[in-house]
């Protein structure tokens, strides 16, 4: 039994096509790629761009311990109704993913619950204290792409030093949330006029822009691959540029969220604008854009970060950071990077499948005949309206209810299977 | 004998000083005279039943005593029912969110919610869902409007007794606000009423206690105490926490006294009858000299006095104003 994707214009980064093309899928690879193809069944995908299934390198699917912010199962919905087939979870979750028994939980929960890849990332640190070293050799064995201690970064320079020193012995990337904690002091926003105005403690930018460079400084030093999450700043893209220019292993992401919105989204004290790192200024949204644009920038993620909408219904202080992303992300690209000429939709596909997927050595990103069939359809013309209601998250936290997006997705197929049909509106897992 | 106002009031509450213009706040000014009569009367009954029979609940969620009886008292004058709750939980330490304690308040049909807490916009986020009208009654280092319309009134008065004209305003006044800028709802709210009432304001403390970019609020910044004090009609000094000091902010007593204190020797550089007031409760000898505090230039307890009078005007004025905005 096989299926042709029909009709639509075809965009893989990797071989440079963009091009009117058919994909035709058998089971869970992709047959062929090419033109005027016939199979027993036909997706039409006239109009749309047809393209590998979209890679997040960073959500947080909270699973074990928060099962009521979301599930492995619910996140790979939420994934899938955002064009995503592969994603990368963190390890930030209770008990945390710090050993090999805990890496093959979440693949055993992947297996039986989810309906797209879940990659797993695993902790740097034991119970990401900051402290000592994970087992990275039998983590990696077990399947961690990745290590990282998440928002906790590890405070530590000698710690972090051997740390990175291992991670490159067992070749696992580190992936580093940069934030130097004793600037935190309870801030729960941008340090700026509107902090100010709001009365509300400051993240200066300084503590995201001296924890890139610490990482950075120590990452040469220990020749691993360091990939520096959610950038923010104005700084800490300068930053970036400098030690890539200067041949370092690294790289870099932004968010969705960082280059769409301003801390002027935290006025009237909305908990759904509260994340972190936090919402910046114009200045460096803009920053940020030009890096993507630029290509300092190496993809774009989510941070998905799902909390209840009671967790969220608090004083603004009391509130969890994070905000939920992955049925957003591809919207925003097309409507805040594509549409306004910034970046051509082939570049925009590109940061979002290939790109991340290469940061991290995933076999996916990429459509090639036989090849896994991980493939998204969407529509980049179609504007929709955010209904945080319709999410297929658990939660709701997202500050783009109500706002225009452009580019829909309709269908996503993971190993071949239909995983999300915009028609039905549902994913079905 | 309130002066007669073009402006209706249609506010349902009362949040933040950014808000509001400069007509509606004039109209608070205005009103409250007749509330500061009412308590002078010489019949010594200090009441009119202008609520009676509503129901006006003090939510203070952070210590406070000032504020809270000042509240009290100016329901209770204007015959109100009162309630008020205390606690200094946040909401994860009673287990009960802020909607959830208002909503149970408001099952009890309460007219006018008076809250303070320790959370910056917790008034805010309140009044997205519920009925009852809010008062702000200090949130976090946010706002603190009832203060700034208690200051503004005061300084209204002492400029229209000083000119012996009843019709003037604080157009062209200089006010410097000396100390802790960063953590003060005072200043905030001051900054804002005191600027849209045609005021210019300086703001005056240790570096490490002026929050950033704080000149976009439309004021000066120094932390040279005597260059904020030439030319000003009002010296406002602010309360030090003592708990600064252990977060490094500033170094020692001894050293925010040399250069921060409002005493007779830093006041020389100020016009001889400037103002100076402060919000209370007063670290003696500390922000503020003790006999510059009981001097002839101190309105302090006027401020006391005047914080009913403002409290009750704008309680009134919130009862009666439309279901809608």
């Amino acid at each position: 039994m096989s299926t042709v994707i029909k009709g639509g214009h075809l965009i893989e980064p990797t071989a440079g096509i963009s091009a009117p093309m058919d994909v035709l899928v058998q089971g869970d690879r992709i047959a062929r790629i090419g033109e005027g193809l016939e199979g027993d069944k036909t997706i039409d995908a006239a109009g749309c761009v047809v393209c590998p299934g979209l890679v997040d390198i960073h959500v947080h699917f909270r699973e074990p311990g928060f099962e009521s912010k979301e599930t492995i199962a619910s996140g790979s919905r939420a994934a899938a109704a955002g064009g995503f087939t592969s994603v990368v979870t963190m390890a930030n979750t209770d008990p945390t993913i710090d050993n090999a028994g805990m890496v093959e939980f979440v693949n055993r929960r992947a297996r039986e619950t989810a309906c797209i890849k879940i990659w797993p990332a695993a902790t740097a640190t034991k119970g990401m204290q900051g402290q000592e070293l994970t087992e990275m050799a039998e983590l990696k064995a077990v399947g961690a792409v990745a290590v990282t201690d998440d928002g906790k970064d590890i405070q530590s320079s000698w710690v972090m030093r051997r740390v990175l020193e291992y991670a490159r012995m067992v070749d696992l990337p580190y992936l580093a949330h940069c934030e130097d904690h004793s600037l935190m002091d309870g801030g729960a926003m941008n340090e700026g006029y509107n902090s100010t105005r709001l009365g509300v403690p400051g993240l200066p930018k300084a503590m995201e822009e001296i924890m890139i460079e610490r990482n950075a400084r120590l990452a040469v030093l220990s020749g691993v691959r360091l990939h520096v999450q959610h950038i923010t700043t104005a700084g800490g893209v300068e930053i970036l540029r400098r030690y890539k220019a200067a041949g370092a292993r690294i790289s870099g992401e932004a968010t969705p969220h960082h280059f769409t919105l301003t801390d002027d989204a935290v006025r009237d004290f909305d908990t759904n604008a509260k994340m972190n790192p936090p919402l910046r200024e114009q200045e460096d949204v803009d920053a940020i854009k030009e890096a993507i644009a630029d290509g300092t920038i190496d993809c774009i993620s989510t941070d998905h970060a799902p909390h209840t909408p009671t967790e969220k219904d608090v004083e603004f202080a009391e509130a969890p950071f994070g905000i939920i992303g992955l049925e957003t992300s591809l919207g925003l690209v097309i409507a805040e990077l594509v549409g306004p000429g910034l970046i051509p939709l082939e570049r925009a596909v590109e940061l979002m499948t290939s790109a991340p997927a290469k940061i991290l050595g995933l076999d996916a990103g990429v459509l090639r005949e036989g090849g896994p069939a991980d493939i998204a359809i969407f529509d980049p013309e179609t504007e929709w309206v955010v209904d945080p209601k319709r999410s297929a998250s658990l939660s709701r936290n997202t500050p783009f209810a109500g706002r225009t997006l452009r580019g829909q997705v309709k269908t996503t197929l993971c190993d071949g299977k239909v995983v999300y049909l915009h028609d039905v509106g549902v994913s079905v897992g | 004998m309130a002066v007669a106002n073009t402006v209706a009031w249609r506010r349902r509450h009362l949040v933040t000083m950014e808000d509001l213009f400069r007509e509606e706040i004039e109209l608070i000014l205005d009103t409250a005279p007749q509330f500061l009569a009412v308590q002078k009367r010489e019949s010594g009954i200090k009441k009119v039943p202008l609520l009676q029979g509503r129901l006006v609940v003090n939510l203070f969620l952070e210590p406070s005593t000032r504020t809270r009886i000042s509240f009290e008292l100016a329901a209770k004058r204007l015959s109100a029912d009162t309630l008020t709750i205390t606690t200094s939980g946040s909401s994860a330490v009673k287990g009960e969110s802020l909607h959830d304690t208002l909503a149970n308040i408001e099952a009890m049909h309460s007219d006018i919610v008076v809250i303070r807490s320790r959370f910056a916009g917790a008034p805010a986020i309140l009044t997205h869902r519920h009925t009852s009208r809010i008062i702000n009654a200090g949130d976090g280092s946010h706002e603190h409007p009832t203060q700034a319309l208690l200051d503004a009134f005061t300084i209204r008065q002492h400029v229209r007794a000083q000119r012996d004209d009843p019709g003037a305003g604080l157009d062209g006044l200089r006010v410097a606000i000396i100390g802790d800028i960063a953590h003060s709802r005072v200043a905030r709210s001051n900054i804002w009423c005191l600027t849209k009432l045609g005021a210019s304001v300086v703001v005056c403390g240790p570096r490490t206690l002026l929050p950033p970019k704080i000149e976009r609020m439309g004021v000066d910044v120094t932390s040279d105490l005597r260059e904020a004090m030439k030319g000003a009609d009002v010296v406002y000094a602010l309360r030090i926490q003592l708990e600064r000091q252990a977060q490094s902010l500033f170094p020692s007593l001894r050293e925010y006294i040399r250069l921060f204190r409002v005493d007779s020797e830093s006041l020389k550089v100020a016009p001889e009858n400037a103002l100076v007031m402060h919000p209370g409760p007063i670290n003696r000898d500390i922000e503020l000299a003790a006999d510059v505090a009981d001097g002839p230039r101190s309105v302090i307890l006027e401020q006391v006095s005047n914080g009913v009078a403002i409290r009750m005007a704008i309680m009134h004025l919130l009862a009666n104003s439309g279901p809608e905005e």
